[in-house]
């Protein structure tokens, strides 16, 4: 394995250079938090009454996070579990989802 | 170089798979390899899903259990209420098997050889592996309740805080209880699974009284010092709903029972119900001591949490309630979910050769039946916490209901029927 420590070093160094993806897989990563409540990959089971996220426009499900989190947006539970993401985080989860079919 | 043996074969194959993502530094986890996962619970189910998901087949795993089916604990008090039945919360392993390609194999574990990276099975034969999780869930510790350390008391005295047979017997011996009549349920001292669950079976069941047997009585023999979860939320639902049905009685820990006489032993009082519900202290499922893991009081697995890999046994991870809680965190369904998906995308990342995440999150939601349509939830969002090495609360965020409510009801419902899915549909 320590052959390979200088490659992911350049894997990192390189990606260092976007904004947050030391590892690629975060978005996927933080977004299964969500799939307790809305469903794998965002596929909510049908008639259960939850948001399904898969597919959403990025933009969308931002705003509607900001609207949990600023409290505008009424919720029994969202306005709580918004506020414990940071920006970033809430902007990988709204990628990854607008990536799910 | 070391001897080229089966597992540094599978270790070329994953290497080969970090060189191929080195020239686009690609997202996916070209991990290969075998990962047997014992228990197919909360966290069990989950990460065999989770890691034949997000490895798109390319990691074989093997899940072992020894039930039939899944049974939720989550719901099951609304069985021990009469509001459900055992086939509301009963799941097939078949997609597991069907659509996600994991082989499940129906069987009790013997124990894990750490160093030989092989588990034995009780039916006969080994297996070996990769890397193992272990999701054992809690045994009881029936030696600190002396009376209840025999199959004969155990089928008298329930706990019926693992969902299956004693979740029935429970609801049997409530319906057959006369009117007027007094059941009981203790609580160990914390942590135990699930904080709010003894307070929410005691509104069920007081709920099932009030339109059955109104004369009847609730007692909860609580070993903390005080209610462990929600408390004024469960305080205003007892007075406004159960007045003078439900006794809350703090700092009773329940040493012994006798048995014959359905009677809770405390320090320096004794109690007798017709129906009596006791909750034994319980430590990690006895796999994890089996094999030797470290341990936390005798009791929970030490993790890190980066990995949720033993602190003291390398390719053994350990995920659910059987783990060394972090601060604040509960022992739940729920987090045993999260659990379970920080361990798969760990694992995928280490049969790669490549660091875990280095800032998880895992977040927890509960909620708790008041009434059948009356709900109250608490929730809480865990970050990585570098200076502490462990998952911390963030502060200003979680919380529980503003007051318990119907919209609640349905959506506790629609929690579970999606955690379900995410686990094993």
């Amino acid at each position: 394995m320590k052959l390979f420590a200088p490659i992911t070093a350049l894997c990192l160094m390189a990606a260092s250079g976007i904004s947050h993806a030391a590892d690629p897989n975060l978005g996927r990563n933080l977004a299964a938090t969500c799939a307790n409540c809305h469903g794998t990959n965002g596929q909510a089971v049908a008639g259960s009454g939850m948001d399904a996220l898969a597919g959403m426009e990025k933009t969308k499900t931002l705003q509607k996070l900001a609207d949990f989190k600023s409290g505008v947006k009424p919720a029994s539970i969202m306005h709580q579990i918004a506020k414990g993401y940071t920006d970033e985080q809430l902007d990988l989860i709204a990628t990854y989802y607008a990536a799910q079919k | 170089m070391m001897l080229m043996k089966r597992r540094d074969f599978l270790k070329m194959g994953a290497a080969t798979g970090a060189m191929a993502s080195m020239y686009g530094c690609a997202a996916g986890n070209k991990a290969g390899g075998h990962v047997v996962v014992v228990g197919g619970g909360f966290g069990g189910a989950t990460v065999a899903k989770y890691l034949r998901m997000w490895s798109e087949g390319g990691v074989q795993v093997t899940l072992i259990e020894r039930n039939p089916t899944f049974i939720s604990c989550p719901i099951s008090n609304l069985v021990v209420g009469g509001l459900k039945d055992m086939a509301d919360i009963t799941v097939s392993y078949d997609n597991l098997k069907n659509k996600w390609g994991v082989r499940v194999i129906q069987d009790d574990v013997l124990g894990v050889d750490t160093a030989k990276r092989t588990v034995t099975l009780a039916k006969g034969g080994n297996l070996s592996y990769d890397r193992i999780v272990l999701s054992p869930g809690v045994d009881f510790m029936y030696d600190q309740v002396p009376g209840l350390n025999n199959a004969a008391a155990q089928e008298k005295i329930v706990h019926a805080w693992k969902a299956g047979s004693q979740t029935v017997t429970l609801r049997r011996q409530l319906e057959s209880m006369k009117d007027g009549g007094v059941y009981a349920i203790s609580i160990p001292k914390a942590p135990y699974r699930c904080p709010p669950g003894p307070y929410e079976r005691a509104c069920l069941v007081a709920a099932y009284f009030k339109a059955n047997k109104p004369k009847s009585k609730v007692v909860i023999l609580d070993a903390n010092e005080d209610i462990q979860s929600k408390k004024p939320l469960f305080l205003k639902a007892w007075n406004d709903l159960y007045k003078d049905m439900i006794e809350y009685r703090n700092n009773s820990d329940v040493k012994d029972v006798d048995v014959a006489n359905t009677t809770a032993l405390t320090e320096f009082d004794k109690f007798k119900a017709d129906v009596l519900n006791v909750i034994p202290p319980h430590r990690a499922g006895n796999i994890a001591a089996k094999a030797g893991l470290d341990l936390v009081n005798n009791r929970w697995v030490s993790v890190n949490w980066l990995s949720m890999e033993s602190t003291n046994t390398p390719g053994v991870h350990v995920i659910g309630d059987a783990v060394f809680p972090a601060p604040t965190m509960p022992k739940s369904g729920h987090m045993a979910n999260q659990h379970g998906k920080l361990a798969a995308a760990a694992i995928l990342n280490l049969l790669a050769g490549q660091e875990p995440n280095p800032n998880p999150v895992l977040m927890n939601t509960c909620y708790s039946f008041v009434a059948e349509k009356s709900v109250i939830h608490v929730a809480s969002i865990h970050q990585y916490d570098v200076a502490t090495k462990a998952p911390q609360p963030v502060k200003g965020a979680g919380g529980v209901s503003m007051a318990r409510n119907e919209l609640e009801a349905k959506v506790a419902m629609g929690w579970a029927q999606n955690i379900w899915a995410d686990m094993l549909a």
